[in-house]
């Protein structure tokens, strides 16, 4: 019976293994490989901590934080969502901003519906995804169909942008508003078609170390970290522009 | 009152459990600011959602019904090869996470899927993000307790009945029509009853395959989830809800189908 709650207790905590700390990062879905290169050097170059990343809409995300959660940094795809924590006092000190991004039309391979512009996503019998406009990417797709004066109908609106993504990926939508780094994590399978400057949204993603972090250096430590010379680089070559 | 027998520790890990139960849909009903009921009832994505969920759970017992009725029946009175493998086949759904289960449709039913793509190639039909797509998923992991409840009805039947109308001359059919269909009418109920209960709450297999689109495939569990975000009054209050009205079907039941058929006339 104390074996058995032992082991209950071991494995609801965050890491067992001896002497590790842990350092919970909340992170946007669109962060999600650039942030964990950014954790694998960043527990290289601190042993002894090791990094939860835990990724979802930034929505979702703030929406944790605000209901408890334990979370120590917070990168979000959009100052509003940051907003969000920021209004119920739970950041700690100023945020920075770790990255910069750019929106673009996601379609599959070799573009079989000939999608050149904002404009063909209003095409009635086209299968288009977009980001519910609570999610950030919604809200700056819908920034950037509106500069453009498209009128969409989406068959669906996602949760966060990589679910946007996968719809593409996976066939079941014809195109998609991702992100310029999403469409670079997906390869082959996709390709991106550009949004001319004067229609596209620039988004910024701030980060910060949250006031009820547990574990406070490494958390400051991991915001110094991402917005260093390296950590740029870093998100540089995940396909982010940086400040 | 505890049986003088009965051991202490069940009657105060009984009580525990009823505590776990109510607990968090006491808070639920507590924390909601009620008198903003009105706002949330005419606000239109909610009433779409409402009307989205109705429809489709529905329609998705009826689909259940028609499917997992004859197969209910197959499994508790004909005996062939592989009977228990169909019988795990029929429960699988109850037990796969919900994503798994959307995943899966996807898989078969999506653009590119074993049997979605020849329909989309040949007929143009696209089922994702469908209002008939919330039907298949909510059909798919509601099914299993229409089998489930149903088979044990049939078997529980004495099957001297239906052999005494026989030999008074009934058909196949009148037989089946006359005695054991009102015979198993209870556990038809209640099969139904708990697949729709399932159906209205599906959310995982749903969003997968269906996506969420207000109007037209947002159901009220998605609702929900998306209201957390921009509006978690809201989003408490339409759970509170959800949460009486699933509280007013079971009183309807009245435990009717908690109690096993031998025992329905007494109630």
């Amino acid at each position: 019976m104390r074996v058995l709650l032992a082991v209950l207790l071991c494995s609801t905590t965050i890491s067992c293994s001896a002497g590790e700390k842990a350092l919970v990062v909340s992170a946007a879905s669109s962060l999600t490989e650039a942030f964990e290169a950014l954790s694998t050097r960043f527990e290289e170059e601190h042993p002894g901590t090791h990094v939860v990343l835990n990724t979802a809409g930034s929505q979702r995300l703030a929406t944790q934080i605000l209901e408890g959660a334990p979370v120590d940094v917070f990168a979000s795809a959009s100052t509003a969502q940051m907003d969000r924590v920021a209004d119920a006092g739970l950041l700690f000190d100023v945020r920075r901003i770790v990255a910069l991004n750019d929106l673009v039309i996601v379609v599959e391979r070799d573009n079989p519906e000939g999608i050149g512009s904002l404009a063909d996503l209003a095409r009635e019998e086209l299968i288009l995804a977009l980001a519910a406009p609570e999610v950030p990417a919604g809200a700056y797709a819908r920034e950037a169909l509106d500069r453009a004066g498209v009128e969409v109908q989406p068959a669906s609106l996602e949760q966060d942008v990589r679910a946007v993504l996968g719809k593409v990926r996976l066939g079941e939508a014809d195109a998609g508003v991702v992100y310029r780094s999403d469409v670079l994590a997906a390869g082959d399978e996709v390709m991106a078609v550009e949004i001319p400057p004067e229609h596209n949204v620039r988004a910024s993603y701030p980060i910060a170390r949250l006031r009820d972090a547990e574990n406070r250096e490494a958390a400051e430590a991991f915001v110094d970290f991402a917005t260093s010379n390296l950590g740029r680089a870093v998100m540089q070559t995940m396909g982010f522009t940086v400040p | 009152m505890i049986e003088p027998r009965t051991p202490r520790a069940v009657g105060a890990l009984s009580v525990l459990a009823v505590v776990f139960l109510t607990v968090p849909m006491a808070a639920l009903a507590l924390r909601v600011d009620w008198g903003r009921l009105p706002d949330l009832v005419t606000d239109a994505d909610v009433l779409a959602a409402i009307w989205t969920s109705l429809v489709a759970s529905l329609a998705a017992v009826a689909l259940a019904c028609v499917l997992g009725l004859p197969l209910a029946w197959t499994l508790a009175r004909r005996s062939f090869p592989g009977r228990d493998l169909v019988r795990a086949v029929a429960v699988l759904p109850m037990v796969l996470p919900p994503v798994v289960a959307g995943v899966a449709l996807l898989l078969a039913f999506g653009r590119r899927g074993v049997l979605g793509g020849p329909l989309y190639d040949l007929a143009g039909i696209s089922l994702p993000f469908s209002l008939m797509a919330v039907v298949l998923a909510e059909a798919f992991v509601a099914m299993p307790f229409v089998v489930v409840t149903v088979e044990a009805g049939v078997r529980s039947i004495t099957r001297g009945y239906e052999d005494a109308a026989a030999t008074l001359g009934a058909s196949r059919w009148t037989v089946l029509r006359r005695v054991t269909i009102p015979l198993v009418a209870p556990s038809i109920a209640a099969g139904a009853a708990l697949a729709w209960a399932r159906a209205l709450g599906e959310f995982g297999a749903t969003i997968t395959f269906a996506g969420a689109l207000p109007g037209r495939t947002q159901t009220m569990p998605v609702a929900v989830y998306r209201l957390l975000e921009t509006d978690p009054e809201a989003a408490y209050l339409l759970s509170a809800v959800l949460l009486a009205l699933s509280v007013v079907v079971l009183v309807a039941m009245r435990g009717r189908f908690l109690a096993a058929p031998s025992e329905q006339g007494r109630r």
